[in-house]
């Protein structure tokens, strides 16, 4: 069984999570062109590597980041949005 | 071994037969180099030297030929699809696979079955209503059809699924048919062959180079080639080519897995699907039960299997077909698929000069290989899209003009 470790509740199986899409800023509706925006709405990081994605845990509701290597299907570190920047 | 039998090992005149050959080393200077060896490169190399006279082509393969989604797709065939563009694509598919056989001059086993959607809810019944309407309106055989003629047809079904979810009828489309999916490829490649394109398996691709916004050259494992024109047709491994030449797509990558059962005695004549279910089913000519279900729920870049899909797979297999139950499973797999927003491919020119690509196949890519090397090759000769290919342009994102094809295999209804 694969298992992934929530900020709040722990290692718990996977099937208890929800993915949430690659983790992306959101540029400035107002400030950016259509062309800027239609990359940040459709466009997408799909190569393989280590990235941030939103994971979302079904039985409590926490939604957290995850770093995930989609080459190898690790999961480095997982923490709260609140912890983002902070290493 | 008898004397009459070593002799006619040995005779020239019976030369053991080959499919391809291999070429020993690339030619410095390609007219055409098309990235990925599956049926989609090869059906395009084929057309490119049959219908544009355009032979000085390298199709580059990094594994061996078909190893991609080519050979782990279910071999579905169809053309029930939900939007007018995806139906004129798939159909002319549907069409050119009629006589492939014959015109490869070998045996695709390409067998009309006959294609089961099944609707558990009123609101896929709703989706069925309107998918067969857009089918019947451009002349695609389909209709809503109740729950006894899917009995008459298939009388092994469970209409009650164990009471869980009941059938209530269903989208039936005669044309629906199942073909030897390694055949595909190797028929292709192989008539590709024979009109002066070269193979080159076992070459991966590590750089594209370009000269402001033209394509120049293609940097492999075993050198350096020159061309002005380069198609990506590489499925799930879209991102990775892609990013070589600093193009965005939409494109997110997700295994796909599928199974077969030991084989059975010929019982299922007909494709079955459940979008509900998450399942899809038909008998090979082998009689193996191939089945399919929906993507794994994440990003990956792997061709895993996991226990949880034959978990899951199993336990629907038997609600529709309870007797089942002590068939035993004789292979797993996985493919990587390449999803878009809109469930439809990207084909055709991109911004940069020379860069074709091929892209965004998801779940539905093996029912287009013959469509899709026609129509690609068309846009290579001509230097501009073909006309089925122009909806499902790259451009299309950053023009908010979407196709939204909800007829695709993954999408619940």
């Amino acid at each position: 069984m694969k298992l992934l470790r929530c900020p709040i509740n722990g290692l718990r199986p996977i099937q208890e999570f929800n993915y949430g899409g690659e983790y992306r800023p959101m540029p400035d509706p107002d400030a950016s062109t259509d062309a800027q925006w239609a990359d940040y709405v459709f466009n997408r990081d799909g190569a393989p590597g280590v990235r941030l994605e939103w994971w979302y845990h079904l039985a409590s509701g926490v939604w957290f980041l995850a770093e995930h290597d989609t080459a190898r299907d690790v999961f480095l570190r997982t923490f709260l949005f609140e912890e983002l920047g902070q290493g | 071994m008898p004397y009459q039998l070593l002799r006619f090992a040995l005779n020239k005149k019976y030369p053991e037969p080959c499919m391809f050959p291999t070429p020993e080393r690339l030619k410095p200077r390609y007219d055409v180099v098309i990235i990925g060896g599956g049926g989609h490169g090869l059906a395009c190399a084929y057309y490119l030297a049959r219908d544009h006279g355009i032979r000085n082509v390298a199709v580059l393969e990094k594994s061996y030929i078909g190893a991609g989604g080519t050979g782990r797709n279910t071999a579905i065939v169809r053309s029930n699809y939900l939007t007018p563009e995806g139906v004129a694509l798939y159909d002319e598919s549907v069409r050119l696979f009629q006589d492939l056989s014959d015109d490869l001059d070998l045996n695709l086993f390409y067998s009309r079955r006959g294609h089961f959607t099944l609707a558990h809810s009123d609101a896929s019944l709703r989706t069925m209503r309107w998918r067969a309407e857009v089918n019947k309106h451009l002349g695609v055989d389909s209709e809503v059809v109740d729950r006894q003629f899917i009995k008459a047809k298939c009388p092994e079904i469970d209409l009650d699924c164990g009471h869980n979810a009941p059938v209530m009828g269903a989208l039936y489309h005669p044309p629906g048919a199942i073909a030897r999916h390694d055949a595909v490829a190797w028929g292709y490649g192989r008539a590709a062959c024979q009109r002066g394109v070269e193979i080159h398996q076992g070459t991966t691709v590590t750089g594209i180079r370009t000269e402001g916004d033209r394509v120049t050259a293609v940097e492999t494992n075993r050198g350096v080639i020159e061309t002005r024109c380069v198609l990506s047709a590489v499925a799930g491994y879209t991102p990775r080519i892609t990013s070589m030449v600093g193009l965005r797509t939409p494109i997110t990558v997700h295994p796909l897995q599928a199974c077969v059962t030991e084989p059975l005695k010929p019982w299922l004549n007909v494709i079955m699907v459940s979008a509900s279910l998450h399942i899809y089913v038909s008998q090979s000519s082998r009689g193996e039960l191939v089945m399919g279900a929906s993507l794994d729920p994440y990003e990956v870049h792997s061709t895993r299997s996991t226990l949880d899909f034959v978990e899951g797979l199993a336990g629907h297999l038997l609600e529709l077909f309870p007797f089942l139950w002590d068939v035993k499973l004789l292979r797993q797999w996985a493919g990587l698929s390449d999803m878009t927003p809109d469930f439809s491919p990207i084909m055709g020119t991109t911004r940069i000069d020379g860069f074709l690509i091929d892209a965004g196949w998801g779940t539905w890519g093996f029912k287009a290989t013959p469509v899709s090397g026609k129509t690609m090759a068309w846009t290579i000769a001509h230097g501009r899209d073909h006309d089925l290919v122009k909806p499902f342009r790259l451009s299309r994102f950053e023009e908010f003009d979407l196709v939204g094809e909800k007829g695709a295999a993954s999408v619940g209804h």
